[in-house]
């Protein structure tokens, strides 16, 4: 394999369509922490991460100079099916999250369920982007295998 | 937030969708499902489709032979079992079915498809049947219900 020195995922871009109410959401409800907040005049450069951890998500606003109005117009409404990707994030006690996401009233699409790898849930963000939170259990890779095969 | 009446529309039925999701093995039926959209019960079919290119009654229907697939690639379970589990009524129509639309009889695919160690919501969504002509017989709306 070639070596192409790349270390990291870095920064991964979500679209949201208001990056307010996206910061909001994603600060109050799941604890991301703003990293940058910077008006560059034709963007607003908004990322936000998990307190200490290195990789950042781009809060990056539908609609911006590289889409044409059509694109970004179909871009929102894929966001808003929930026809484009989500984050999956991990928690130390998922019921824990569960319960506060529960009680503030965030979507909820699927109740914590166990599985071989461990238990996860599901939300929507404000927009319809597909969040899963999960709490691995210390199960290897050959003893999940061994659990769907014995299930 | 500022959405298009087509973005809060599809807002709508993503929260629908997601009910199915959520209660496929429960005898979901229009009114509830309109309700968690905020449409009259005779709207909410034809948006529906509208957003998603097929009715609720397929949508469901294929949500429900996916996690069917799952079950039976993933337990020892009874067949019978999973047809209940899975919100059919009888074993006859599940099996019908799910050999109409995955090609191949549940203990067949059983047979032929081992357990795989991927996150199961991946699972659940690229296996979902795609066929396009199942759950559409009849012209008219149908009532979602579970399959009997």
């Amino acid at each position: 394999m070639t070596n192409n020195h790349i270390t990291s995922l870095n920064i991964r871009s979500l679209p949201v369509l208001d990056q307010d109410e996206a910061l909001d959401f994603y600060t109050t409800h799941l604890g991301f922490e703003v990293r940058d907040d910077i008006d560059l005049g034709f963007m607003r450069w908004l990322t936000i991460g998990v307190p200490g951890q290195d990789s950042s998500l781009l809060l990056e606003l539908v609609g911006g100079p590289q889409h044409d109005e059509s694109t970004a117009a179909q871009v929102r409404e894929l966001v808003t099916k929930g026809a484009l990707g989500g984050l999956f994030l991990l928690s130390d006690d998922v019921h824990a999250t569960y319960a506060a996401l529960a009680e503030a009233g965030v979507e909820i699409t699927q109740e914590p369920v166990q599985q071989p790898y461990g238990t996860d849930f599901g939300i929507r963000d404000p927009f319809g982007n597909q969040v899963r939170i999960s709490q691995p259990n210390a199960a290897s890779p050959a003893e999940v295998k061994d659990a769907y095969e014995n299930a | 937030m500022e959405l298009s009446r087509r973005e809060d529309l599809n807002r709508r039925m993503l929260r629908a969708r997601d009910e199915m999701d959520r209660r496929y093995a429960e005898p979901l039926d229009i009114p509830t499902l309109a309700s968690v959209a905020h449409l009259s019960p005779s709207q909410f079919g034809r948006m529906f489709k509208q957003v998603y290119g097929e009715t609720p009654h397929r949508y469901l229907q294929r949500r429900r032979i996916e996690r069917a697939m799952t079950l039976l690639r993933q337990t020892d379970r009874a067949i019978t079992d999973i047809a209940w589990d899975t919100g059919f009524a009888s074993l006859g129509t599940f099996s019908s079915t799910f050999s109409r639309i995955v090609g191949h009889s549940p203990t067949r695919f059983r047979a032929r498809h081992a357990p795989v160690a991927v996150p199961s919501c991946f699972i659940a969504t690229w296996t979902r049947p795609r066929d396009s002509r199942f759950g559409e017989a009849g012209a008219g709306p149908r009532p979602l219900a579970s399959s009997s």
